[in-house]
């Protein structure tokens, strides 16, 4: 178990954009206002080359959130040694302002499915995901964040609620909260409660982060609606309406755009970036 | 009832297994679609990631027949590392597998130079030496042994890999002749470059890599062509910053 959970993140109560690297050079020079930027951490695991050079440029100029899409914390399966590493090596390099990973599993069996996949809630599940955590935290030396999923199904063996899970993973980790809004509002939708409810039930004191992203819009079996976690729109009005909901009960909080597919021209990105930066001023410190 | 990680994995990859018990929306009716989004992101993704590794391979089969292919791929090799971008490394011997593409016998080498320029893009950084480092005595060169940049790929082939992957990548490039080519991936900053070699130049490229001298390297690939230019292969790893160090005191091998 670790202490001061957000003591280690380092990152600043502004907007940060997910970096993508076409936007490498527009981002040197004409940033504002954004005040850091998020890498996922697999994108900088080879041996040299661009990525890593551009990554370097970067560090120097904006503080860097790591965000881990592949360590698959919530796997059945230990934890992936050798991806491990992988991280403590990038972690210990760049040394970044904050390291975030999800509430998820990705890989089994040996098999990494690059997506992140759903777990039951249950007191099983979170022995593990905290032993995973505790592991993380060990090898890395500093806290991480852990961040909330969207869900598309509900498991019948789930016996603790999302908020109450994510508090108690907390609690006993040590770990502090990256907190997905528009993962709260998909998962809402999806699943019939109300994203209000899940915010004032959730801890709000352990977030170091939040996210705000895009989602594209279906129907389940029964013409239910069904949101996918795309990444790949612009954050819509009751996602930003619940930032605010979120920010007027928590204060100010580091504030990420994240576009991962489609990603737009740079001056979109940015002023939605401005948009996060902007309801980040409207809240008093 | 217990939905195990394996049970969710097996149905995830194959759609024609059942949508897994225990499951359910939030009126606990079976989650039906709500599943198949796993399956979508699953397949999407990594097809999409295939598209991205193997952009002339896609090219030269058009974008649904690579979908396809993909799709028989991505469940015969799913990624085994979360690194995706070293994903589809069995992909050259699989297309060498699929009885339909034995027409284009070209392929899988094809594969094999994509795959080598990605495991370029993100390989150690280096530094060339200089090109005066080899104004030195001639008996002392020929001696020498030399070091290569972590970059620098080496891919020979039956077929005329280069010309195939300049024809699907360059406007106004000539149309692809029936030869073998060997093929030497450069990156001089941070971009692979792929060069034809001249007859000879794998030859001598790969004794080099093997710790022959300069000198051995080049009587061993004189006996099998006689018209070796050294002067125009050493020239292409100069300028490419490939040989990263002159080693003039190791006795030679």
């Amino acid at each position: 178990m670790l202490d001061n959970s957000l003591g280690s993140n380092r990152l600043p109560l502004a907007a940060g954009v997910g970096y993508k690297p076409q936007h490498f050079t527009q981002i040197l020079e004409d940033a504002a206002p954004v005040g850091w930027l998020e890498i996922h951490a697999e994108n900088y695991m080879g041996d040299g080359g661009r990525p890593l050079a551009q990554l370097r440029h970067l560090s120097e100029q904006f503080p860097i959130s790591v965000h881990g899409v592949g360590l698959s914390i919530g796997g059945e399966d230990p934890l992936d040694a050798d991806h491990l590493a992988r991280l403590k090596h990038l972690v210990g390099w760049l040394n970044p302002a904050s390291f975030s990973e999800h509430l998820a599993w990705s890989t089994h069996d040996s098999h990494f499915l690059n997506d992140l996949l759903p777990l039951p809630y249950t007191d099983a599940s979170l022995a593990r995901i905290c032993a995973h955590i505790d592991q993380v935290q060990e090898v890395l030396g500093r806290p991480m964040l852990l961040e909330n999923p969207s869900s598309y199904l509900a498991f019948a063996e789930s016996t603790w609620s999302e908020p109450d899970f994510l508090r108690e993973v907390a609690r006993r980790t040590g770990c502090g909260l990256l907190l997905d809004v528009n993962n709260v509002f998909v998962s809402a939708t999806n699943l019939d409660f109300s994203p209000q409810g899940y915010i004032d039930a959730y801890p709000l004191e352990k977030v170091g982060e939040i996210h705000l992203g895009g989602h594209d819009e279906d129907e389940d079996d029964h013409g239910h609606p069904l949101l996918i976690d795309s990444h790949g729109r612009e954050v819509v009005d009751p996602v930003w309406a619940l930032l605010d909901y979120v920010l007027e009960r928590s204060g100010p909080k580091p504030v990420l755009v994240e576009r991962d597919t489609d990603v737009p021209d740079w001056p979109i990105l940015r002023s939605e970036a401005a948009r996060a930066h902007a309801a980040l001023e409207r809240i008093p410190a | 009832m217990s939905v195990s990680q394996s049970t969710f994995h097996t149905a995830l990859l194959d759609p024609a297994q059942p949508v897994p018990d225990g499951l359910f929306d939030a009126e606990t009716r079976p989650a039906g679609r709500r599943f198949s989004v796993y399956r979508n992101n699953v397949a999407v993704s990594l097809t999409e990631a295939m598209h991205q590794a193997f952009p002339v391979i896609t090219k030269l089969l058009g974008t649904q027949n690579m979908d396809g292919l993909a799709g028989i791929f991505l469940r015969r090799h799913p990624p085994t590392s979360p690194l995706m971008m070293f994903y589809g490394a069995e992909f050259p011997e699989f297309l060498a597998g699929m009885e339909q593409l034995s027409h284009l016998g070209y392929l899988p080498d094809v594969a094999r130079l994509e795959l080598a320029q990605r495991r370029s893009y993100h390989a150690a950084d280096s530094t060339g030496i200089d090109p005066q480092a080899l104004a030195i005595e001639p008996e002392k060169l020929m001696t020498a042994t030399v070091e290569f940049a972590p970059a620098m790929m080496l891919l020979r082939s039956p077929w005329p890999v280069h010309a195939i992957w300049r024809f699907n990548t360059e406007a106004d490039a000539p149309k692809p002749q029936a030869q073998a080519q060997d093929t030497l991936i450069t990156r001089p900053e941070f971009d692979p470059m792929p060069h034809l070699l001249p007859p000879g130049g794998a030859e001598w490229i790969a004794a080099l890599q093997r710790g022959q001298s300069i000198g051995t390297a080049h009587e061993t690939t004189l006996a099998a062509h006689p018209d070796f230019d050294l002067g125009a292969t050493l020239a292409l790893l100069l300028q490419g910053g490939a040989i990263t160090t002159l080693n003039t005191e190791r006795p030679q091998k």
